[in-house]
Parts: structure tokens; C-alpha cells; sequence
């Protein structure tokens, strides 16, 4: 059985997908989703457990022999992300249950859970396989499906920001298609520990550096830094509630994981950040998104859109771990791709929470929410302490590794800018405090009550968590840096 | 006369070039759809390209035959057409949506209604 775990990891979302569709009784279509999403919470833990124990675990798709065949192979990074998304996929479907009823009504929900799970699907099938080709079908995948769910957003603007994803995202990936391509030319070979073997060996050639700059441009577009972040601000502020917080939570990251794999495993660091000249490029981007993202987010006045900029200015740290290249960098990049799912996640939940409630997400609806709504602006402001970095929330080790790998690259003011850019992520977070709790309740403002309790309690797993593990470090860290070290030993 | 024997490639080119540009220039939904299109098939036409063996013949078992183009990048460019119809055809799905919702499928007008909403 559990030789068969890799595989079962990407067919049970697989299959949940069009089972969905066929249960249309009422929101019967819930229960597969959430049988499929717990399963492969319960598939990723174990793979984790194991690649602790033995490393690496590859399997052969259908006993085809790689290179030929498609190998599935998962390495602690792989891992991890997968731990991560369907942690994230577990914890949103319970919570979706009372959310999309109130937002798409009983008779459509099987759409959405259909299309949920095949992106839960890709989304993992990206992390997992170890196929160049293949890792672009799942990409497609995944994203096919995240136009879907956008589009399914009440506000007619969810339509335009869907397809305005749809043609970057395509765009994005035929690039990335280009780059295997040449990677294929060049090599003769996609998979991808034989590419990184035969890459090895092989002199800077022109093929293998447009491959790298179309890869390189591709997965950021996809991952939308700055300045290919154009897509994303509309999509997370236009999507339904419970999109906005898993798409948030996993496809940018999943991206992420993307660019260390090819950056990392399939290239080597001494073509990226040696030959090319990457870390200096990725660190200009790195910082421009993290302080002019931060502060458009500061003028926004729909609270999804702020949280969506804000991602990208996150997206920004991550990015500036990775182009630090050492192991401290590299291990602040992946740990934060664990800690920013846990707190976006968990602060679009919040949002999903007061828009169930009072059908607004806009800032001026939020006067007196801190005693209308208690536990969830509670959850929202827990959740806008960790991205500022407190110390006791995930925020803070992020930021703390990522001055870290800066110190050591003798960076000082890559260090400076982290601890700067955080006051930004202050006055955003802030002015919604402000308002929440230091303005009166409007006198004309129906009672409402708190959330539902479905909705609730999911939200604080992850805000609760993203406290717990701001504590107690052992699995972030002690995966993260024995990762970043495996991906820098492969180098 | 490199260049020439490139020629192939250089179609490529001018397709990805042609249909990269129609993306980014017009306003109209339906043709940037198009555009995207004509991006994607240089694509396809570029991996065919990297298939062909010199004086090679199609992969298929003959006697007195031994030279064969690549078969894999076909079968690579068969899943790529796929992804691309389910891209195409969700995008004109979208854009019947948004024809529905605006009455339009010029970006320019679209942007106007959402200014004034």
C-alpha cells in the first residue's frame, strides 16, 4: 500500500473531481470533496514521515523505467509543499460548506467543488512529479481550473479578472513550454534529475540560456512577482470568498516551488546565480515588490484587494530568500511559503466571514466590526500581526531567517529593507484595526451575529496555527533548512 | 545560408511574434483569444521542428530504413493542442459571460462601465 501513496496523492482529487459532478443532490458533492481533500491531507503527512526516514522516494507512473517514464519524485522540499496545500485544502473544505451555499446557492455548488478538486489535483501533481512535461500539463491543470473558480465570483468584474489570468496565465505557461522545449533540444531528455545530470556536464550554450530566461520569465508570471503581478490583485479581490483564501494560500506558492526546483535541482546554482546573473536581478524585484506593493496596499480601500497586494509584496520575501542563495535564505523562502499560507489563508478566511455575514468587504463597512464580529476580526488581527512580523507569530521567524541569510551574504541592507517594509505592513494593517475597534458602531447597523461555527473554527486552525508555529519551530525549520540544503547540495 | 536552412525556425518567430503582439494590442476579447492562439501554435510548430531527424523518415518500422525523425515531441505536442482547445474554449466561454454581463467585448468599454459602477 504504501508504494502506491505517490500515486494516490494526485488520483483521489483526481477522481473526487468528476464524482463532484455527478452528485448533484443537494451539496452531497461536499462530502466527496471533503473526503478527497482529508485524504490527501492523510497521503501527505505520511510521504512526509517517510521521506524523513528514507530521503528521496521515486516512483515509476505505470512501471515505466524513468527517464522514460514519468517518474513521480518527492525530495523533502516536494514534501513539504505538499504537506502545505493539502493542509490548506483540508482545513478550507469544511469551511466552504456554508460559504459557497450563501454565495452560489445550493443548485450550483457541484461546479465548484468539481473545479476545486481538480485544482487541488494539479496543485499537487506540480509538487510531486519529477517530469519536466508533465509538471506543465499539472500547471495547466491547476490554472485551467483557477479561471474557473474566479469567474464563478458573483461581481461581473470576476469575469474580467478571470480572463485577464486566463491570458497572462497562458501566456505564462507557453513560455514555460518554450523553456522545456529547449531544455529538451539541448539534452534529450525531460526528466528532471537526468536533465539536471546532463545540464551538468554541458557548457552555457545559447538554447540553455533562452531556456532559462523564458523559464525564468514563465514561472514569475505565474507566481506573479513584480512587475508580472498585474493578474493577481483582481482575481483574489473579484473571486468568491473561499477561492480568494485557497488560491492565496496555495497556487502562488506551488509557483514558488516551481522556480526552486528549476532554479535549484534542474539548473544548477552556479548557472543561475553564477553564470546568469539572477540573485542581483531577483533581489532588485524582490525589494520593489515588497515596498511598492506594501504601499499600494495601504490606499485600498476594499479590504480582499489590500490583502491581495499585500501578497505580492510576501511573494517579494520569498523571492529575496531565494535569490540570497545560502542555506538561511533558502530556508527563510521555504518557511515562509509555509508561514504566508497560514496567515493569508486564514486572514481571507476572516474576510470570507464578514462578507457571509454583512455582504461587504469595503473598509468603511467595518466600523465597530472588532465588537460586532469579535472572533473574527480577533482572527483577522492575529492574522495582520503575523505578516508584520511580530515576534511569537510565523511572521517573525520568517523575517528573522531572512535577515539571517542577508547578514550572511553580507547584504546589511537587504536586512534593513526586510525590517523596513515591515512598518508598511503596519500602517495597512493598522488602519483596519483602527477602524474595527476604535470607531463606534453605526447606529443604523442591523445586530448580526458572529460567524457560524463551521466557518469559524477553520479559520482559526489556521490563524492558531500560524501562532503555534511561530512558537514551536521544529517542523518549519527542521524541514525547511535540511530542504534548502538538499537543494543547494544537489547544486 | 544557415539562416536559410533555419527557415523553420524563423517562421516560429514571426508566428510567436504575431500572435504575441495581437495579444497585447487589440482591445477586442475574441481576437486576443485569437492571438493567443497563433502564440501557441508556433509553439507546437517549433517542438515538430526539433522532431525532424535529417534525412529521416517517419517513426514507423520499415526494412532497409534506418534513420527516424523524433516521435516524442509530436506526441509532447498532441497533450500541448489539448491544453490549448480547453484554453481556448474557456476563454470564449468567459467571454460570452462578460458579452452577457457588459454588452460588450471591447476591453476599452469594459473599462469604462467598471469606472463608473
Amino acid at each position: 500500500m504504501t508504494e502506491h501513496l505517490a500515486a494516490l496523492q494526485v488520483v483521489i482529487p483526481l477522481l473526487c473531481a468528476p464524482l463532484c459532478m455527478l452528485v448533484r443532490y443537494r451539496d452531497w458533492s461536499w462530502i466527496v470533496a471533503l473526503f478527497g481533500s482529508w485524504a490527501c491531507l492523510i497521503i501527505s503527512w505520511l510521504l512526509l514521515q517517510l521521506v524523513m526516514v528514507d530521503g528521496i522516494i521515486s516512483y515509476h507512473m505505470g512501471n515505466w523505467a524513468p527517464p522514460l517514464g514519468i517518474e513521480y519524485r518527492i525530495d523533502k522540499v516536494s514534501a513539504f509543499v505538499l504537506l502545505i496545500v493539502s493542509a490548506i485544502g483540508a482545513v478550507i473544505t469544511p469551511y466552504a460548506r456554508e460559504s459557497v451555499r450563501a454565495e452560489f446557492g445550493v443548485n450550483r455548488v457541484y461546479l465548484f467543488y468539481t473545479a476545486y478538486m481538480l485544482c487541488l489535483c494539479g496543485l499537487l501533481g506540480v509538487t510531486i512529479t519529477g517530469d519536466a512535461f508533465n509538471l506543465f500539463v499539472f500547471l495547466e491543470i491547476s490554472s485551467l481550473s483557477s479561471y474557473v473558480l474566479i469567474a464563478l465570483g458573483k461581481d461581473r468584474r470576476a469575469l474580467t479578472a478571470a480572463y485577464q489570468y486566463l491570458v497572462l496565465g497562458t501566456i505564462g505557461a507557453t513560455f514555460i513550454v518554450i523553456g522545456i522545449g529547449l531544455l529538451y533540444a539541448e539534452t534529450g531528455t525531460l526528466n528532471m534529475a537526468d536533465l539536471a545530470k546532463r545540464l551538468a556536464d554541458q557548457p552555457l550554450s545559447r538554447t540553455i540560456g533562452a531556456a532559462f530566461g523564458f523559464l525564468v520569465v514563465g514561472i514569475s508570471l505565474k507566481l506573479a512577482l513584480f512587475p508580472l503581478h498585474l493578474w493577481l490583485p483582481n482575481a483574489y479581490t473579484y473571486a468568491p470568498s473561499v477561492v480568494s483564501a485557497f488560491l492565496a494560500a496555495t497556487a502562488t506558492k506551488v509557483a514558488v516551488y516551481v522556480l526552486l526546483r528549476f532554479l535549484f535541482s534542474i539548473f544548477n546554482v552556479k548557472l543561475s546565480f553564477g553564470v546568469m546573473p539572477l540573485d542581483s536581478i531577483l533581489l532588485v524585484l524582490a525589494v520593489i515588490a515588497m515596498f511598492a506593493a506594501s504601499a499600494v496596499a495601504i490606499f485600498q480601500t476594499n479590504l480582499k484587494r489590500m490583502l491581495a497586494y499585500s501578497s505580492v509584496a510576501q511573494i517579494g520575501y520569498m523571492i529575496l530568500g531565494i535569490s540570497f542563495a545560502n542555506v538561511n535564505g533558502l530556508a527563510a523562502g521555504i518557511i515562509h511559503l509555509f508561514n504566508h499560507a497560514l496567515m493569508k489563508g486564514g486572514m481571507f478566511l476572516a474576510l470570507g466571514c464578514i462578507f457571509y455575514r454583512i455582504a461587504s468587504v469595503n473598509i468603511n463597512d467595518m466600523a465597530g466590526m472588532g465588537r460586532r464580529m469579535p472572533w473574527t476580526m480577533g482572527a483577522f488581527v492575529v492574522g495582520g500581526l503575523g505578516l508584520i512580523g511580530v515576534p511569537l507569530t510565523v511572521g517573525f521567524i520568517s523575517k528573522w531567517y531572512l535577515v539571517l541569510g542577508a547578514l550572511e551574504r553580507d547584504w546589511w541592507f537587504a536586512a534593513a529593507l526586510v525590517l523596513l517594509s515591515s512598518l508598511l505592513a503596519v500602517v495597512y494593517i493598522w488602519r483596519v484595526v483602527e477602524v474595527a475597534y476604535l470607531k463606534p458602531v453605526p447606529e443604523d447597523a442591523p445586530e448580526i451575529e458572529d460567524a457560524p461555527p463551521a466557518m469559524l473554527i477553520p479559520t482559526w486552525i489556521l490563524i492558531g496555527a500560524s501562532v503555534y508555529y511561530g512558537i514551536n519551530t521544529d517542523l518549519t525549520v527542521g524541514v525547511a533548512k535540511q530542504a534548502a540544503q538538499q537543494l543547494l547540495g544537489a547544486g | 545560408m544557415a539562416a536559410v536552412g533555419l527557415y523553420n525556425y524563423w517562421i516560429v518567430v514571426f508566428l510567436m511574434m504575431a500572435g504575441f503582439y495581437i495579444v497585447i494590442a487589440h482591445d477586442n476579447l475574441v481576437k486576443k483569444i485569437v492571438g493567443l492562439n497563433v502564440f501557441q501554435a508556433s509553439v507546437f510548430v517549433l517542438y515538430i521542428t526539433f522532431g525532424k531527424v535529417q534525412g529521416g523518415t517517419a517513426p514507423i518500422i520499415a526494412e532497409g530504413i534506418t534513420t527516424y525523425s523524433n516521435p516524442l515531441p509530436h506526441v509532447l505536442i498532441l497533450t500541448a493542442i489539448v491544453v490549448g482547445v480547453a484554453t481556448t474554449a474557456l476563454g470564449l466561454a468567459l467571454v460570452i459571460r462578460i458579452n452577457e454581463a457588459y454588452g460588450t467585448i471591447e476591453e476599452d468599454e469594459i473599462h469604462i462601465q467598471d469606472g463608473e459602477s
